[in-house]
């Protein structure tokens, strides 16, 4: 299992060194210098040469790679161009917010997705399954932006429940960790109910049952310990996407994450602080996919004696 | 009179079926049959996309009509879902955003489809190094935040139609070169493929003749649920300033611009917004009930 694991391990560095490549090359193949999109059309053609050396943009990009490369191993992802800080220091800030965040929106969506599911499961059509599958597909299919203008909307602007101004303080997180958690909330209750019905179907299910235990039993020591697993997975995929930068809710409310600072990189024309926020929130994505993937290996006795055998 | 008169008439049906593929028309109607909220789905979006061919004919409005004197308007006769901050008329504006947003449903999608779905035969029939090389390439694509990419992309490119095309696509392909390889590798270990290649047929035929038709069903599934998906990565492209810009319409740049009137003129972002979950839930029932009537394998993937 470790030599899989290892395995996986060394697959997730590869391809966390081919994204560092495309986001490098994507970055500049830009129509025009990258000096002159930030200076200006009519900037001194005198001021462009001597900031094209200080930035090191005159050398083969080969050699510009590499450095970038060196730099983003030891966390040194340069300097911003539009806020004149380093993108690492940037980032450690923006990050802060974004885990808060994602937390927040993570046991929102957790807690009323699997709870909602194994309801939703035990009373499979019943008035309460339809109701809340119902409102899960509701949860997948809407926009977040949608769900957040639709709270700011109901909870700020109608029943004043939190102030509509932006605050610093925990009440600030709810209704960005609602919307946020929302999407997820939906896809983890439907998940949760079948794969709980089809755990329900197996024949121990019944053998429990026949050995007298009851139905809270049969549920939290039988079926969904073995119910969790794929959504446990899910959620592991989740955590690490929210982590990686919840673009359009950050935006709505907000919030200084590294989605927002994505987003302000690109309205700055910033291509260090892009760079930077694009292979962070990439390698949290393969950092999450990786602990899934182990996560499986690790928790499922069939794949765990498979993988030693 | 036939000397067949015995038979039911069902009966009858299914013995002139025998060896007879479902045509198009035919699974139409199973799916009409067997799942009725597919076929409601399947109206809606016959209606958006007759909305968005008819929008000149619909409203006595242009799209970039401007009326100072009647800004914000709250919905009236005149304006039936009221008017945005420069007086110009929602609904008109809605009728042309469905263009925009049917567009972008279908030209990225179908233009990924095709990509993916040469990239995957090529990969899954050639294998070796070729296989290596564009599974890693797919896997480097798939481990982006799918709206952090088509961001990167769309700042590189520049805003407008095309763009957003050119970056759903490639965003899109690698899931689909993913599915379509892993169907021609089951698919290369076939009898019939075999047979086709033991008596000397090329590979390129191969490819295109006995493996590409059989992965027909499961592309059109992954085409009806692929369109929801890049609606509504550029509505979030649109809300973002990234994609298309005023005074053109797009759903996403309608609900980013009533954004900033939420609470004075909730209906400008409401309609739009409505609009996108109506034709996203429309294209996921759809393909759904595709899936169930084209595939029974896949139906509890």
């Amino acid at each position: 299992m470790l030599l899989n694991i290892a395995k996986r391990l060394a697959q997730a560095l590869l391809v966390l060194l081919g994204v560092a490549l495309a986001v490098f090359i994507m970055l500049r193949i830009i129509p025009g210098n990258a000096i002159i999109t930030m200076m200006g059309e009519h900037a001194d053609p005198v001021i462009i040469d001597r900031m094209t050396e200080e930035l090191g943009l005159n050398e083969p990009i080969t050699v510009q790679f590499l450095r970038y490369l060196k730099g983003a191993v030891t966390g040194d992802f340069g300097t911003s161009y539009s806020m004149h800080r380093s993108v690492s220091e940037l980032m450690g800030a923006a990050f802060g917010n974004t885990v808060k965040l994602a937390l927040a929106a993570a046991i929102f969506a957790w807690l009323l997705g699997i709870v909602s599911g194994i309801i939703a499961a035990v009373r499979k059509n019943g008035l309460l399954d339809r109701l809340f599958m119902g409102v899960s597909l509701l949860g997948v299919s809407m926009p977040v932006f949608m769900t957040a203008m639709l709270l700011q909307y109901v909870f700020a602007y109608l029943l004043h429940w939190v102030p509509i101004s932006r605050v610093t303080d925990w009440r600030g997180y709810i209704l960005p960790a609602i919307a946020l958690g929302w999407n997820s909330a939906g896809s983890i209750a439907r998940l949760t109910r079948s794969t709980l019905l089809e755990v329900l179907q197996a024949d121990y299910i019944d053998t429990a049952r026949a050995k007298g235990r009851g139905q809270l039993g049969v549920l939290t020591r039988h079926a969904l310990r073995n119910a969790m697993l794929p959504v446990l997975t899910m959620m592991a995929v989740q955590l690490s996407s929210m982590l990686s930068g919840a673009v359009i809710c950050e935006t709505i409310f907000s919030i200084n994450g590294i989605g927002r600072l994505a987003v302000q990189a690109i309205s700055g024309r910033d291509i260090p602080l892009l760079q930077g926020t694009i292979l962070f929130s990439t390698a949290l994505v393969i950092l999450g996919n990786f602990v899934a993937d182990s996560l499986y290996a690790v928790l499922d006795p069939r794949i765990r004696r498979g993988s030693e055998s | 009179m036939t000397t067949n008169n015995e038979l039911p008439n069902e009966e009858l049906k299914l013995l002139s079926q025998i060896g007879e593929a479902e045509g198009p028309w035919d699974i139409f109607r199973r799916l009409a049959r067997e799942n009725k909220l597919a076929l409601i789905s399947f109206i809606i979006i016959l209606l958006f996309v007759l909305a968005a061919i008819l929008a000149p004919v619909l409203t006595p409005y242009r799209f970039d009509e401007m009326d100072l004197a009647n800004r914000l308007k709250a919905p009236s006769a005149e304006h039936l879902l009221g008017t945005d901050e420069g007086g110009r008329d929602i609904l008109t504006r809605m009728l042309y955003g469905s263009r925009v947003s049917l567009l972008v449903g279908v030209v990225p999608t179908v233009l990924s489809m095709l990509l993916g779905a040469l990239l995957g035969i090529l990969a899954g029939y050639l294998g070796g190094w070729v296989d290596a090389l564009l599974m890693r390439l797919a896997d480097i694509m798939l481990a982006f935040p799918s709206m952090l990419l088509a961001m990167v992309i769309m700042y590189t490119l520049g805003d407008g139609l095309i763009n957003i095309f050119l970056a759903l696509t490639l965003v899109n392909w690698a899931s689909v070169a993913r599915i379509v390889r892993s169907e021609t590798l089951k698919l290369r270990e076939s009898e019939y493929v075999e047979a086709a290649r033991s008596i000397g047929v090329r590979a390129f035929r191969v490819m295109l003749r006995h493996i590409l038709p059989n992965c027909v069903p499961s592309l059109i599934v992954l085409f009806t649920l692929n369109i929801p998906s890049a609606i509504l990565t550029e509505s979030s492209l649109s809300f973002l300033g990234l994609g298309i810009q005023a005074p053109d319409a797009s759903w996403g740049l309608m609900v980013n611009t009533g954004r900033q009137f939420l609470y004075t003129a909730p209906w400008m972002s409401l309609a739009p917004s409505a609009a996108i979950m109506a034709i996203v839930l429309a294209f996921n029932f759809l393909g759904d009930g595709l899936r169930d009537v084209l595939d029974p394998y896949m139906k509890n993937s």
